[in-house]
């Protein structure tokens, strides 16, 4: 590779400062804000402030409802990932085998992905409300006892839908790209060699798009820890219970509604430490075993 | 869910400043109130405006009553905080808790060189917003009751009497489970927020405590009382009409009130201030007082207070608390009151408000509109009915509120869902008071 230098001693400096400056402000000073708030206990209108060390810490790891949301936030990351992810690559290779309409389908699939978070929330909630949804009717009528209000299976059955189809778009978008860089000689020579579309797909196609599929686990996992907020607020509110209370709807429902401040910064600290550890854990041990052809 | 009305704030906030400044002092009012309530605010923002050249009003829209809160500590917290902000009832213990952040209402009248008359306001609701020694902290704008309503189609073809609301729980049960069998209705009875009419207001109006320490109103330290046997024999009755969808729940908030417009129940009970909703739904409809336990001694006894009042924030200049002062004494005239009273459902502040109403014959015409009135002010209140106040009120309604799902959803009995929400609503308000 060559090595691309600037003339320049200030100038990449310069070049970066603006991306640094954005950093520095939405993300490392208001971590820097949650680190030294997670180490306190303040009342809500910060009148008086106490440093209690790591107490806050203690508390949230003994607490059986953040255990819960730990939990929680597992079953609903990994449910919707891998439907998103599934039902995105499925979409992608039916897509791919189209000859006529391919790009109406493609337009078509990639829509949703412009539906905000928040309003896809409400559209699934229009659609399963037990009083007023418009599917919540016939799945009555053919015996389903349908009540995501009290049946905590059942909220997080339509969180996680929600979530997934949220990001389908997202990901047959990326798949498609990825099947469009498999060259079609080795397809073709495989089906020369007798092997089915099932077998080309498993030792072909899918091995190929192992870098896609992997970019695509981070982004989604990422996705399913944080930007999912909006669609589990507008939907359940982290109930029945706290069946869908995930750790991101935790930190927002003990700062922002139950007002505990420390509490609410020593999980959102938390959470950046596992984010980071996933993340590490992804590109060194995942990472690996992908084949970039 | 409710983006309009912030578009309709953010033009409110345009317009506001593209109306020059000249020398008006302008006074920033933060609220919650949406659709027909929303209306109201602009409209008497609008008037007072109108009505004198020192002051403007900017009513501004932030979201629920606890996205208003949490605005309006944040603001504080910046230093951008609001002249005068609208705070939910469960809130009042969260602000009181504030002292160095608020000044109480008692003196910004008093440094304006106004005299605050508590004989001319109605006594329970004032009493709420007061401290202790009796300083009042915060101006009742909205104050509601919960009532009973009931869909009197519903009620004739179930073979009901039409002009008979339920008056105790059981007979909401019968009535329920008459509606249900003779399917009349999908379900017999919904209701709103179990938490602050099932238990915050049942504990009020059938006089039993609901926490130690009158209910947190004598001092912070209270313990909850709410798994004494009168509340498990009543969680146990809806969780048994719950099996069968005899009793339907809708949510923790004013969700239920869809499924009662819908015609899907027959009885509901809900704020006085939902009124509006179940007017404009043009059902024929019957209004009844909140029913009580018939095992309780001396109830009915009175409702407590729930709606909002306003909060002055501290640290602003003499100015603006004149202005508030006018703004605040503009409020208790009684044509203002009585309109607010008559178009929202909420309960008028002031006893010639009140008085005024009645003369013009308006509960004649609108027969059930005076029953919030009569609830509250029935009796005088006692250590248990003069209403709940925790440092972490919103807490312990979420607490409340997940062990009741999970009753409902039979995982669990009411004595066990209501011991755990007095050991975890115990725990919460301990921690709360560690600060």
């Amino acid at each position: 590779m060559n090595r691309a230098t600037f003339p320049h001693r200030l100038l990449p400096y310069l070049l970066v400062a603006p991306q640094l400056a954005i950093s520095l402000v939405f993300f490392y000073w208001p971590a820097a804000q949650a680190l030294r708030q997670s180490t306190q206990r303040e009342d809500p209108f910060g009148l008086a402030t106490q440093f209690v060390g790591l107490a806050n810490f203690r508390a949230v790891l003994s607490d059986p409802a953040w255990l819960n949301a730990l939990r929680v936030t597992v079953v609903f990351s990994a449910w919707t990932a891998f439907l998103s992810m599934a039902i995105a690559l499925l979409l992608a290779t039916q897509a791919e085998k189209l000859i006529r309409g391919k790009d109406v389908y493609r337009t078509l699939l990639i829509w949703p992905y412009a539906v905000a978070t928040a309003i896809a929330g409400m559209l699934w909630l229009f659609l399963f409300n037990p009083s007023f949804g418009t599917l919540a009717w016939p799945l009555r009528q053919i015996g389903i006892r349908w009540d995501p209000l009290l049946n905590g299976t059942q909220a997080m059955g339509l969180v996680i839908a929600a979530a997934a189809w949220k990001q389908i778009s997202y990901n047959f978008l990326f798949f498609v790209a990825g099947l469009q860089a498999i060259p079609k000689s080795l397809l073709e020579a495989a089906a020369i060699d007798g092997a089915g579309g099932a077998r080309r797909f498993w030792t072909i196609t899918f091995p190929l798009l192992a870098p896609t599929t992997f970019f695509l686990l981070v982004v989604n996992t990422v996705y399913a820890l944080f930007d999912t907020f909006g669609i589990i607020h507008a939907v359940t509110g982290g109930g029945p219970g706290r069946a869908t209370e995930t750790l991101v709807y935790k930190v927002y429902n003990d700062g922002f509604v139950n007002l505990q401040l420390g509490s609410s910064a020593a999980q959102s600290v938390i959470l950046m430490a596992i984010v980071i550890a996933l993340t590490a854990i992804q590109f060194r041990y995942i990472e690996r075993r992908v084949h970039y052809g | 869910m409710t983006r309009g009305p912030i578009l309709t704030a953010a033009l409110l906030i345009g317009t506001a400043a593209a109306i020059p400044a000249e020398a008006k002092t302008d006074i920033s009012w933060w609220h919650a109130m949406t659709g027909a309530n929303a209306e109201v605010v602009t409209k008497i923002a609008n008037d007072f405006n109108a009505s004198q050249e020192d002051y403007e009003v900017v009513p501004v829209f932030k979201g629920t009553y606890p996205e208003t809160l949490n605005a309006g500590i944040a603001a504080f917290r910046a230093k951008q905080a609001p002249d005068i902000m609208q705070v939910f009832d469960v809130g009042t213990g969260v602000m009181m808790a504030a002292e160095g952040a608020i000044k109480p209402v008692a003196d910004v009248l008093d440094d304006a060189g106004m005299t605050f008359d508590k004989s001319q306001y109605l006594p329970g609701i004032v009493a709420y917003y007061s401290k202790p020694d009796g300083t009042m902290l915060s101006f009742p704008y909205n104050s509601s009751s919960p009532i009973l309503y009931y869909n009197k189609d519903i009620f004739e073809k179930a073979g009901l009497d039409v002009n008979a609301p339920p008056k105790t729980w059981t007979e909401v049960w019968d009535m329920a489970r008459k509606i249900k069998a003779s399917g009349a209705a999908p379900c017999g009875y919904t209701s709103t927020w179990l938490t602050w009419i099932h238990l915050e207001n049942f504990a009020a109006w059938n006089d039993v405590p609901y926490a130690t320490n009158e209910n947190g109103l004598a001092g912070s330290e209270a313990e909850l009382e709410i798994n004494a046997p009168i509340y498990v024999n009543h969680f146990q009755a809806l969780a048994d009409l719950a099996k069968d969808g005899t009793f339907k729940y809708g949510g923790r908030t004013s969700e239920a009130k869809q499924i009662f417009l819908a015609g899907e129940c027959g009885i509901f009970t809900e704020s006085s201030g939902g009124l509006g909703d179940i007017v404009k739904s043009g059902m024929n409809y019957g209004i009844g007082q909140l029913p009580y336990d018939s095992d309780a001694e001396g109830a009915p006894q009175n409702t407590i207070p729930g709606g909002a009042s306003l909060w002055v924030f501290g640290g602003k200049s003499d100015e603006t608390y004149k202005g508030v002062a006018a703004f605040f004494d503009y409020l208790s005239q009684t044509d203002v009151q009585e309109y607010l009273h008559q178009t929202s459902g909420y309960l008028p502040v002031t006893m010639a408000a009140y008085e005024a109403t009645k003369e013009s014959g308006f509960y004649e015409k609108n027969p059930g509109r005076e029953t919030p009135i009569l609830q509250m002010m029935g009796k005088e209140p006692t250590a248990n009915s003069k209403g709940v106040r925790l440092v972490n009120l919103p807490q312990i309604r979420d607490i409340e509120n997940e062990e009741f799902e999970k009753m409902l959803a039979g995982q669990q009995t009411a004595q066990q869902a209501l011991d755990n929400a007095v050991e975890r609503g115990n725990a919460a308000i301990q921690s709360a008071l560690g600060q």
